[in-house]
């Protein structure tokens, strides 16, 4: 096996194992992100979990429910919950009702643009709120899978039954509609603006690329991706869903189309969720049976921070900086690693 | 039930025909005193007249899946709504799922079975048809879905029985027995019949088709040993067999099944039931079996719906146990003659 820091006399994977935080959260958790200098564990319900340098926890409480959506811009956190309720929370532990379905339905999908503005989707519907214009809502032909801007512009991505829409919310009768076959739940821009990716039911991504809407099919996972990452500048799109990463080369103006991914980290285990480093090329990776690995892009050299034997790993971040990781499994047992 | 099944959250599929009841036996689920908590996901908010945090609107979008099998269609809004409520384990003991009253129960059952994560947290426990006593017959001539649903039921609550006298309830019964014989049938008036015989049930449990004989008596002595396509020239025929009982047969929707005590040869039956499924698996709604295997101490079980099989050994055939081989079809326009002649064909010579 490589090595990360090469060490020739070494026969095993290099391992940070004893330099990590623990922390133990008690609560099951769906995602971390790094609100200021403190990780905010969002829970399966009710409640993100602070965790500072020293490891102390404090529990902020967001939701009287589950907690279905969340999205991060790097100074807020905004959550939607099936008490149909959209919140944010800021560095400072500040929670901030931004909107309520009046029906109380679901809140399936939130999402976040770089201006502050944001959108939220109950049902086939999706709302836009930007600054202090008035809410702006579309109807799509099915649920809305998942919502995504796009990096330039106040644009829209709508992943739904049968293919995504695209839509200014402040154009009317602007919507795009982008067809292919199938439900198309997380979506993401490329952060060139170049390409649309959205992750399927069936255990497939598939892709277009916006000046032609040329279509880019990834298929070959044996399960549902659930887990996206561009890494640094955007040049390949890491993913979970296999039982090693894969990532799909962005860095042409073709993307992926007639390429093979790349394939890192191999574990008889399932790749869970994935975290790409936001200065190097550097990704973490969590697996069903709770390994946590640091992978170098360019040659898959390994370092282990987390031994299997626990539950799926469900949440992975770095700091902006890129000198904290933190990471928790299902039920809550994480840590912290400075590097 | 071995244990990762029971430690799976249990569904229960509500179907029934507009009026039947359905939304009646929902609130006594919900509100008799049984210290269990259900999610409740609905097609239409405001029906129920409980308060219950766990009651989530549903919008049954039917998607058909990328596998390009026509009858595999799962519903997406299921799929979604079990990812939503895993994030609440632990509040609730089990899921019920109301369809709407012109739904197909397929695609709710093969959600779970297609769906990885999906069978990862829940198991399916039975669908559960109410049908009304008075209005079925009728239904049953003019409602394709109606029919549909009595075929899929493992539960049938023939509700309403109050409004009917005693010759159009066997009329009823017997119309029902036409399609799916083999559903447990309750008689009820306004939904009352036990929650035990409609939760809980364990219809999809590999472990639990332990009894896949029909559910009323007089079905053994009724012989198919006669020529249906000779004497049955026009619908719903029916004729009495000395025990005064009527037995119809519903010429679009029927059961077959099939019985040997002559050991089955597994590389020739597993061919020929996948076969059988995939070519034939948009007539076929329901299929299970026990099966003995020549040279096979275990009793093998699978249990199917549309194109879709799961099956496993299941444990020794017991000292002195009759090792019988017994497989059931529920489904619309059988063909009878092949599938029997293509059963005796795995039959070890």
């Amino acid at each position: 096996m490589k090595e990360f820091t090469p060490s020739p006399d070494s026969a095993s994977i290099v391992s940070v194992t004893d330099r990590v935080k623990p922390v133990t959260l008690g609560m099951a958790v769906t995602s971390v992100h790094f609100l200021g200098p403190r990780a905010a564990f969002v829970g399966g319900e009710e409640n993100v979990a602070f965790v500072d340098a020293n490891g102390e926890i404090t529990t902020v409480a967001v939701h009287s429910g589950g907690i279905l959506s969340t999205a991060f811009d790097g100074k807020r956190l905004v959550m939607g919950g099936d008490d149909g309720k959209v919140v944010s929370l800021d560095a400072k532990g500040e929670v901030t009702l931004l909107a309520t379905d009046p029906k109380r339905r679901w809140i399936d999908a939130v999402a976040l643009h770089a201006d502050g503005a944001f959108a939220w989707s109950a049902g086939k519907t999706a709302t836009v709120k930007s600054g202090k214009a008035e809410e702006k809502s579309i109807e799509v032909p099915s649920t809305v899978g998942g919502l995504a801007f796009a990096p330039k512009g106040l644009r829209l991505a709508i992943a739904h039954y049968n293919g995504v829409t695209l839509w200014f919310p402040n154009m009317e009768g602007s919507a795009e509609f982008l067809p292919w076959a199938g439900s198309h739940h997380a979506v993401t821009f490329s952060p060139d603006n170049k390409f649309l990716v959205t992750a399927m039911h069936e255990p497939a991504l598939h892709g277009w690329r916006l000046a032609d809407n040329r279509h880019m099919r990834m298929t070959g996972y044996p399960g549902r991706v659930r887990s996206l990452s561009w890494s640094v500048g955007g040049k390949g799109l890491a993913t979970s869903g296999a039982d090693t990463v894969i990532i799909w080369p962005f860095g042409s103006k073709d993307g992926p189309m007639g390429k093979e991914p790349a394939m890192l980290a191999p574990l008889q285990a399932r790749v869970s969720v994935v975290a790409c480093h936001p200065k190097n090329d550097i990704l973490a990776a969590g697996y069903s049976d709770g390994t946590v690995l640091m992978v170098r892009l360019e040659d898959g050299a390994e370092i282990l921070v987390r031994r299997n034997g626990t539950s799926p790993v469900a949440a992975l971040a770095w700091n902006a900086k890129g000198t904290l990781l933190a990471f928790a499994d299902e039920n809550g047992d994480g840590g912290l690693l400075e590097l | 039930m071995s244990e990762a099944t029971s430690q799976k959250i249990p569904v229960t599929v509500l179907t029934g025909y507009l009026g039947a009841g359905k939304t009646t036996l929902l609130n006594r689920i919900l509100s008799e005193n049984h210290g269990k908590k259900y999610a409740v996901i609905v097609n239409e908010f405001g029906e129920i007249g409980i308060d219950n945090d766990l009651i989530i609107g549903a919008d049954e979008e039917v998607f058909e899946m990328n596998n390009g099998c026509i009858c595999c269609t799962v519903r997406g809004d299921l799929v979604r709504i079990m990812d939503g409520l895993m994030k609440r384990k632990g509040k609730f003991d089990a899921i019920i799922v109301e369809t709407t009253g012109l739904a197909d129960p397929a695609p709710v059952a093969q959600t779970f079975f297609v769906d990885e994560d999906v069978q990862k947290n829940a198991r399916l426990d039975a669908v559960v048809t109410v049908a009304d006593a008075k209005w079925l017959s009728d239904r049953l001539k003019d409602a394709p879905e109606a029919k549909n649903q009595i075929a899929f039921a493992d539960v049938i609550v023939l509700n309403k029985t109050d409004l009917v006298n005693k010759g159009e309830l066997a009329e009823v019964e017997a119309r029902i027995r036409g399609i799916n014989p083999y559903a447990k049938l309750h008689r009820t008036e306004r939904c009352s019949v036990a929650l035990a015989d409609v939760l809980d049930r364990g219809a999809f449990d590999l472990d639990r088709i332990l009894d896949i004989e029909p559910d009323f008596l007089e079905a053994d002595d009724h012989d198919h040993d006669h020529d249906h396509h000779q004497h049955h020239g026009h619908d719903h025929h029916h004729h009495d067999h000395g025990n005064g009982l009527k037995h119809y047969h519903d010429e679009e929707m029927q059961s077959l099944s099939l019985r040997t005590d002559k050991p089955l040869d597994p590389n020739v039956f597993m061919p020929w039931l996948q076969n059988l499924v995939q070519v034939e698996g948009g007539k076929i709604l329901r299929s299970k079996g026990i099966l003995a295997f020549h040279d096979d101490d275990d009793r093998y079980v699978f249990q199917g719906v549309h194109m879709m099989l799961e099956g496993n050994h299941q444990r020794k055939w017991k000292d002195g146990e009759p090792r019988e081989s017994r497989l059931v079809f529920i489904g619309r326009e059988l063909p009878e003659e092949a599938i029997r002649k293509g059963f005796e064909s795995c039959i070890v010579s």
